[in-house]
């Protein structure tokens, strides 16, 4: 297999709360490299800082009330410390993002249509007719029935396994080269979790997206990524291939977590 | 990822309820002041005084009468608390008791007991005073049984609705199976649950009561003169208000507070 | 299904005109008094004063009386004035555009205050101009509205002498010096109403920019305006919808209160007189009028609140 290229480097990264009159440091010294078409899992529990730090991927820490230090860059654009405008040419058309919570992560009063396209809306010049057509696409791309009745309905008309899938197509729609899924499958059943992360791996084989899977769940992880990132408080303690974490976990909290897992789910 | 911001809130919060405490406080001993003395007698005129204006004899001047304004205020700002207290307390007590029924007993009884209170609260409360003072003609007692009534379905609608929700709880039905009577559930189990709720809205209705009650006095359907009301005296303001446009603002600050004091208490009440 | 819900909504809304014209009604037959005599004046002969009643058809049973009422009323026929012998629909129909333009200009000037303020001190949250909006509206929604009128003819009137303080101009003089001197009585009852519409639309702003499909928003490269105005602005509007319907009913009837401020000879002026001289078919009409007023606005907010929200558009 060739070399990839690195689309993403994540360095020293730091994250500081300023919000109380305590600083809080939530993340220590991130590092994170990501190639082409891979898929990375971000483990850990919850507090763990491992959202924390997909948001900072994605730009969404853009507060006055925090201190961030150093580097995230994006195809050798420090998305940390650029302007905002700058950023925003990155937000849904380079860096696509899906997240927990599919009930409350749409807008109530908007149609599904109008909502999964909205980056084709922001980021390209297409017409109207071009729109509707790649939102059809993208909605039959991630496997829901009726594209036309759906573009109409409201996000409360639809279930919560519908509306993820309609997050993952409005994320997908510009063909991002990295696609941030934050627990993307925790708020679901588990029928509609294992229907997610197989969607998610045959757009990630047919679509060449590379996708940074945050989970607390490791099995799922190990189902679905190639290197994993194991986060406790704040700290990366682990990282490395899947087989190899799994088989030979180095520290005591990825040995816990492992344990963790019902025996019939590692096979 | 929720960012937690409640210390400031809380901090925010309270000193609302500070604000409307003190304020209420200074009003309500301002009032009480004028309860056991005043300056002047609020109805004693002086020619020589007309419009006098502000001084140390009359800290608020002096109005066509050459009545002490400030005396006028106190005993004034005490009618319309009074006014407002007796309103609010036919509001509550007769409201209490019909969404009580409405709410305990449900079905064909709520159904016209709610029809109705929908039908008066059509009515805005001010049109609905000011028909029952069409009917039964200007006064003061008038104004308060006219603001009494109307204030009475939008406080069923709150304790039917406090009702509804407490008449299946746990606490309800043990007390049934120890053989307590309905009406013994419903005020003395009942009710007392439902009283927060009720507490904030006495506190709102106070607001509206004030501010329907100046309203009225103003329009000259309410106290009658020689009695001193706020609204009253601001109505005669205005009369004069190229001569002695001084005259209107000591009354309507006094209500201003009046009406600040209590949507700051009923706010920090609500937010607690 | 929503033409079944609208269908709904209006028989409720017409049970509800039914139940408040025969609540008037009732109220207006047992008032202590009786009118024939109350019209002759106490030394007529019990004679003139039965004649008046026959002719009053005062002695008729009263659900009869009721429906005559309720259908002539229907039919725009109101009864005449005991003290004016003209007919009510005249002096109604004369008043009426006075207190409806004023109650227009009223709430205009309460959406184009209110939102744009909302907005700009939600933006501004915690900073110096937020701080200050949040302090003067505290202060304005505790302004009685009759206060605030007399507080601008002192300051539009007496002192910038910017209109006539008493100095109505009828609109079928001069109709634009008719607007220029509503638009104060108006700024009076907007005022209070506006910084209650300010609060409500910040604090729904500030709730729903803190829920999760904002940052949904933001993650597809929307700008911080875009965000505000193509998503947050709708959602935060619903509460204040409902808000500004009562707001609307409100003004309607608060106008009785600040024509008597602004010396307009409006609805509220006649009801006001005849309530004083117990010219009860002059008073009914009117109230009857403001409360049907009331329950149709109610219902056209019902229905934009419905429009606005899908969530609600789809049940039931």
């Amino acid at each position: 297999m060739e070399e990839k290229e690195i689309i993403l480097k994540v360095q020293d990264l730091n994250i500081e709360f300023h919000d109380h009159l305590i600083p809080e440091t939530v993340v220590y010294d991130f590092n994170l490299t990501l190639k082409a078409g891979e898929i990375v899992g971000l483990v850990g529990e919850s507090g763990s800082g491992k959202s924390m730090s997909a948001l900072a991927v994605a730009g969404l820490l853009r507060r006055h009330d925090m201190k961030k230090t150093g580097q995230i860059l994006f195809d050798g654009v420090d998305l940390l410390n650029c302007d905002r405008k700058v950023l925003r040419k990155f937000q849904g058309k380079e860096i696509g993002m899906v997240f927990q919570e599919p009930m409350t992560s749409l807008n109530p009063v908007k149609k599904i249509g109008w909502q999964v396209e909205e980056s084709l809306r922001i980021h390209t010049q297409l017409n109207k007719e071009e729109r509707y057509r790649r939102v059809i696409e993208a909605l039959e791309n991630v496997e829901l029935q009726d594209p036309e009745r759906i573009v109409r309905q409201y996000p409360h008309e639809l279930s919560g396994g519908m509306r993820q899938r309609v997050m993952i197509a409005a994320a997908m729609i510009c063909k991002p080269r990295l696609l941030i899924a934050d627990e993307p499958t925790t708020a679901l059943d588990v029928t509609i979790q294992a229907q997610i992360v197989k969607l998610l791996k045959r757009l990630n084989r047919e679509e060449g997206t590379a996708v940074l899977f945050i989970s607390h769940d490791l099995s799922l992880v190990k189902r679905l990524c190639s290197r994993i990132l194991v986060m406790k408080s704040g700290y990366v303690v682990e990282s490395g291939e899947t087989q190899q974490i799994f088989y030979h976990p180095g520290d005591a909290y990825t040995k816990k977590l492992i344990e963790a897992i019902p025996a019939y789910e590692k096979r | 990822m929720k960012i937690k911001r409640e210390p400031m809130k809380r901090i925010s919060k309270n000193s609302n309820f500070i604000a409307g405490a003190v304020l209420t406080g200074l009003i309500l001993l301002f009032i009480i002041i004028g309860c056991i003395h005043t300056p002047y007698d609020p109805e004693a005129m002086d020619g020589a005084g007309r419009f006098a204006g502000i001084s140390w004899r009359h800290p608020m001047g002096c109005d066509n009468f050459g009545r002490d304004i400030l005396s006028r205020v106190m005993t004034g700002a005490g009618t319309t608390l009074g006014v407002a207290f007796a309103t609010v307390a036919i509001g509550a007590f007769f409201g209490v008791i019909w969404g009580a029924f409405a709410g305990y007993y449900g079905g064909l009884l709520d159904e016209i007991f709610m029809r109705a209170a929908d039908a008066m609260l059509a009515f805005p409360s001010i049109l609905l005073a000011l028909m029952i003072i069409g009917l039964f003609g200007p006064g003061k007692y008038n104004v308060i049984l006219a603001l009494g009534i109307a204030f009475v379905p939008s406080f069923a609608r709150i304790v039917r609705s406090e009702f509804i929700r407490c008449k299946n709880m746990d606490y309800v039905r043990s007390a049934r199976l120890m053989g307590a009577g309905n009406l013994r559930i419903m005020f003395v189990h009942i009710l007392p649950n439902a009283f927060p709720v009720i507490l904030s809205s006495v506190l709102i209705g106070f607001n509206n009561a004030v501010l329907a009650e100046a309203g009225m006095n103003y329009l000259g359907i309410g106290v009658m003169p020689p009695d001193a009301s706020l609204g009253r005296m601001l109505s005669e303001a205005q009369t004069y208000i190229f001569s002695a446009p001084g005259y209107a603002i000591f009354p309507g600050i006094v209500l201003i507070l009046m009406i600040l004091g209590f949507s700051l208490l009923g706010e920090g009440v609500r937010d607690n | 299904m929503r033409g079944k819900t609208i269908l709904k909504k209006t028989v409720s809304t017409i049970i509800t005109l039914l139940v408040v014209s025969f609540l008037v009604f009732l109220s207006f037959s047992v008032i202590p008094g009786d009118p024939a005599v109350s019209q002759l004046g106490t030394n007529a002969t019990p004679e003139r004063v039965e004649a008046l009643r026959e002719e009053m058809g005062l002695n008729r049973p009263f659900f009869l009386r009721f429906g005559e009422w309720l259908l002539s009323f229907a039919g725009g026929d109101m009864g005449i004035s005991y003290s004016y012998k003209i007919p009510v629909k005249e002096m109604i129909l004369d008043k009426l555009p006075i207190t409806f333009t004023m109650t227009v200009m009223a709430f205009i000037l309460v959406v184009i205050i209110s939102v744009p303020v909302g907005i700009y001190a939600a933006k501004h949250q915690g900073g110096r101009t937020d701080r200050a909006v949040i302090t003067i509206n505290q202060v304005f929604m505790a302004v009685p509205p009759f206060f605030a009128g007399i507080l601008i003819t002192v300051l539009f009137g007496v002192v910038l002498k910017l209109f006539t303080p008493g100095g109505y101009v009828s609109y079928t003089k001069n109709f634009w010096g008719f607007v220029g001197y509503l638009f104060f009585p108006a700024l009076a009852i907007a005022l209070p109403k506006a910084a209650m519409t300010v609060k409500l639309l910040r604090s729904s702003l500030l709730e729903q920019a803190e829920l999760d499909y904002t940052r949904t928003a933001y993650s597809r490269g929307n700008t911080t305006r875009d965000v505000l105005y193509r998503h947050v602005l709708q959602n935060a509007m619903i509460p204040v919808i409902t808000f500004l319907g009562m707001a609307l009913a409100d003004i309607f009837t608060g106008s009785i209160i600040i024509e008597q401020v602004f010396n307009i000879p409006g609805l509220g002026r006649i009801l006001l007189t005849s309530i004083s001289n117990r010219d009860y078919p002059v008073v009914m009409a009117i109230i009857v009028c403001l409360a049907f007023a009331v329950i149709v606005i109610n219902l056209l907010v019902d229905v934009i609140y419905r429009f606005a929200d899908p969530r609600i558009r789809n049940e039931d």
